[in-house]
């Protein structure tokens, strides 16, 4: 059995676990200290060697995307933390900022300095009163110890942050929305190439990273890349946040290696309800194709979710039992995305809202069996073919779910004539 | 209270918090709401004004976002998450049950202009579905009936106090603390029995 690692989550039960004196009294802020020494192109590199993979959704090897950033160009350099969490069944950001917010402000500093970045900016989705109170006062409790402000800790490295609120938008997760979004913009994407690292906020080099992955930075420079790559695997190295939902007996989150499975979450968090059977899961937020109990033992790892057809994503695992239906899942998350559309392309604007459409039809009793295929085809259509990955996203539940159960679909829409 | 001075001079101190002027607008919003109750002309217009746009500039990039709203909302924004996790652990029902007792709908205000009922996307909170939130604090692993007490308390008067954070206050309050000024509330406790499941289930399993 895969052991559980609790690290951001060490010290959650303790009530002052989000000040900076909680934080302090287990070693925070220490790894910046170590940063300080090590000098910014040693922590770039140590980051790399670490294999920590963005936990935003992609993957993206985070010491690799520092390193794009182009040095000794003159113009400044931003540090923005995508704290968006809005992807259904992704929630790891939202309580790790409310119960452990200076790992994230000490990540920050410490990313920043790798990337000479001289202000950052944490941007959180904004129906999320608390952890924003408690991010605002994590950053306000480093500027008084001098951690962030002119010469931090002796260093001669200056860095200011400021911590910004959304306003209820899912696309503003999507890094170049969320550029235009904190340039005080409507949020739709921009255009790749040019990408962030060389023009981002203000047309400037910018390092977009997840909550969660900043946070996992000070681990790392504190207890060293060899450490942090003895959890996991090859490609799949270290620990993270699996926010275990759905028809478990007890929900939450669960700090763990790469490449624990499916089976092995469920057991901690207690089995099944009821002791029912799963029927599927999604290993990743609703943008990643869903999986059947035959994949329960396979490594939550990029790789094996790759080879299985899906991704890791977000890595908040949604679980259903056999008493749910994967239908109405399904056009609650194809709604989901016919309102998050942000309209700026023709494919994702009418491909989610005839899917909704369709689905509607096919909800009342009023849809053919040849629906399915229509359903099918416009997911098609929307894939590869929009703008940004939000169309993508909204193209996977259909065709990942009729995979595995057509006919649930088929019987769905007979019994409802 | 209206928009005045000590607004605008608040709005000045968003926009002194970043290096350029225009990146404050989203907090501006979120603050000119927390006077008005929701984005009103004269909320658009000073939010122009401090920070150099035209009207039209600002109406164009307030209605692009959902928390901004249009019509005055109630003393409390009442939301239950119907996205599917929620929906089947039972968000539809209580969705049901508050929208035909308060007798309205989606994005509609009770005639005592007390409650704002809105139908609400994923809140980052699925290992708490059901989830509902009071002026966006969370109320976690809800049920009819804890939905129809909260209801009844938020009616009445009474305390309510966020599962996960602080006692409830009202949503322009609610508004400012989102603009970025402080509430005093930030040690307000918020970790719960999900948040720490992982850390229990390590130390029962001695790892
Ligand atoms: C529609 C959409 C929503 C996204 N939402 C988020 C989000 O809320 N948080 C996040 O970190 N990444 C989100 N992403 C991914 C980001 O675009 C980006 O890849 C990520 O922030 C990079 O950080 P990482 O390398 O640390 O993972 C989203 C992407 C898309 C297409
Ligand atoms: S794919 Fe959708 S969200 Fe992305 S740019 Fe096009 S319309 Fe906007
Ligand atoms: S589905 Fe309701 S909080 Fe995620």
């Amino acid at each position: 059995m895969t052991k559980l690692v609790p690290n951001l989550t060490a010290h959650w039960d303790e009530a002052d676990s989000h000040t900076l004196a909680g934080y302090q009294r287990h070693g925070g802020y220490s790894a910046l200290k170590k940063a300080f020494e090590l000098g910014p192109d040693a922590v770039i590199g140590e980051v790399k060697e670490s294999g920590l993979r963005g936990r935003g959704g992609a993957g993206f090897p985070t010491g690799m995307k520092w390193g794009f950033v182009p040095q000794g160009d003159g113009k400044p350099h931003y540090l923005v933390v995508n704290a968006d969490e809005s992807e259904p069944g992704a929630c790891k950001d939202i309580p790790l900022m409310m119960a452990n917010p200076h790992s994230l402000v000490e990540g920050v500093i410490i990313a920043s300095y790798a990337i000479r970045a001289n202000h950052a900016f944490i941007y959180i989705r904004g129906e999320t009163p608390h952890p924003i109170r408690r991010v605002r006062q994590a950053v306000a409790a480093a500027y008084e110890a001098k951690l962030l402000g002119k010469n931090i800790l002796g260093s001669g490295f200056d860095l200011d942050v400021v911590v910004h609120s959304g306003a209820g938008a899912y696309i503003c997760g999507e890094e170049t929305a969320l550029l235009d979004s904190l340039e005080g913009r409507r949020g739709q994407p921009r255009l790749k190439p040019p990408f962030p690292a060389v023009a981002g906020l203000y047309a400037s080099p910018t390092v977009v990273n997840n909550a969660e992955t900043i946070a996992s930075v000070p681990a790392i420079i504190n207890n060293g890349a060899a450490w942090y790559k003895s959890f996991g695997t090859e490609k799949s190295p270290g620990i993270k946040l699996f926010a275990v939902s759905g028809d478990v007996k007890r929900p939450g989150i669960f700090e763990a290696p790469l490449g624990i499975t499916m089976r092995e979450l469920i057991d901690y968090a207690g089995g099944m309800v009821s002791d029912r059977p799963v029927k599927f899961f999604v290993p990743g937020g609703s943008s990643v194709p869903l999986l059947t109990p035959e994949h329960i033992d396979v490594p939550l790892t990029y790789e094996d979710m790759a080879a299985h057809g899906t991704m890791l994503g977000t890595g908040t695992p949604m679980v259903f039992d056999t008493s749910r239906s994967v239908t109405q899942a399904v056009v609650r998350w194809i709604e989901f995305y016919k309102h998050e559309s942000c309209g700026k392309c023709t494919p994702c604007r009418e491909g989610t809202y005839f899917m909704v459409d369709i689905l509607k039809r096919l909800e009342k009793g009023k849809g053919e069996i040849s629906d399915l295929d229509l359903l099918v085809d416009i997911s098609a259509q929307i894939s590869g073919r929009s703008f940004c990955a939000l169309g993508d996203a909204a193209a996977t539940p259909i065709p990942a779910a009729l995979k595995y159960f057509r006919e649930e679909f088929e019987t769905k829409l007979v019994g409802a004539k | 209270m209206a928009i005045n001075e000590q607004t605008r001079a608040e709005l000045r101190e968003l926009i002194s918090r970043y290096p350029e002027p225009r990146s404050a607008l989203l907090p501006m919003l979120h603050l000119v709401q927390s006077v008005d109750g929701y984005i009103t002309q004269a909320g658009i217009d000073a939010c122009a004004a401090e920070v150099g746009l035209t009207t039209a500039e600002v109406s164009a990039v307030a209605s692009f976002y959902t928390m901004f709203k249009r019509y005055p909302v109630g003393k409390h924004h009442v939301g239950v998450c119907v996205n599917s996790m929620c929906a089947m652990k039972g968000g539809d029902a209580i969705w049901k049950r508050i929208s035909t007792d308060l007798g309205v709908g989606h994005d509609e205000t009770t005639t005592d202009g007390q409650i704002t009922l809105e139908r609400i996307e994923c809140q980052a909170a699925c290992t708490h579905a059901p989830v509902m939130t009071v002026n966006w604090e969370f109320m976690d692993d809800m049920d009819e009936q804890s939905a129809t007490k909260l209801i009844s308390d938020l009616k009445s008067g009474a305390d309510v106090k966020s599962t996960r954070g602080p006692r409830v206050r009202t949503f322009k309050e609610v508004s400012r603390s989102i603009a970025g000024f402080d509430d005093g509330l930030v040690d307000e406790p918020a970790t719960d029995a999900a948040m720490l499941a992982g850390l229990n289930a390590a130390k029962k399993a001695g790892n």
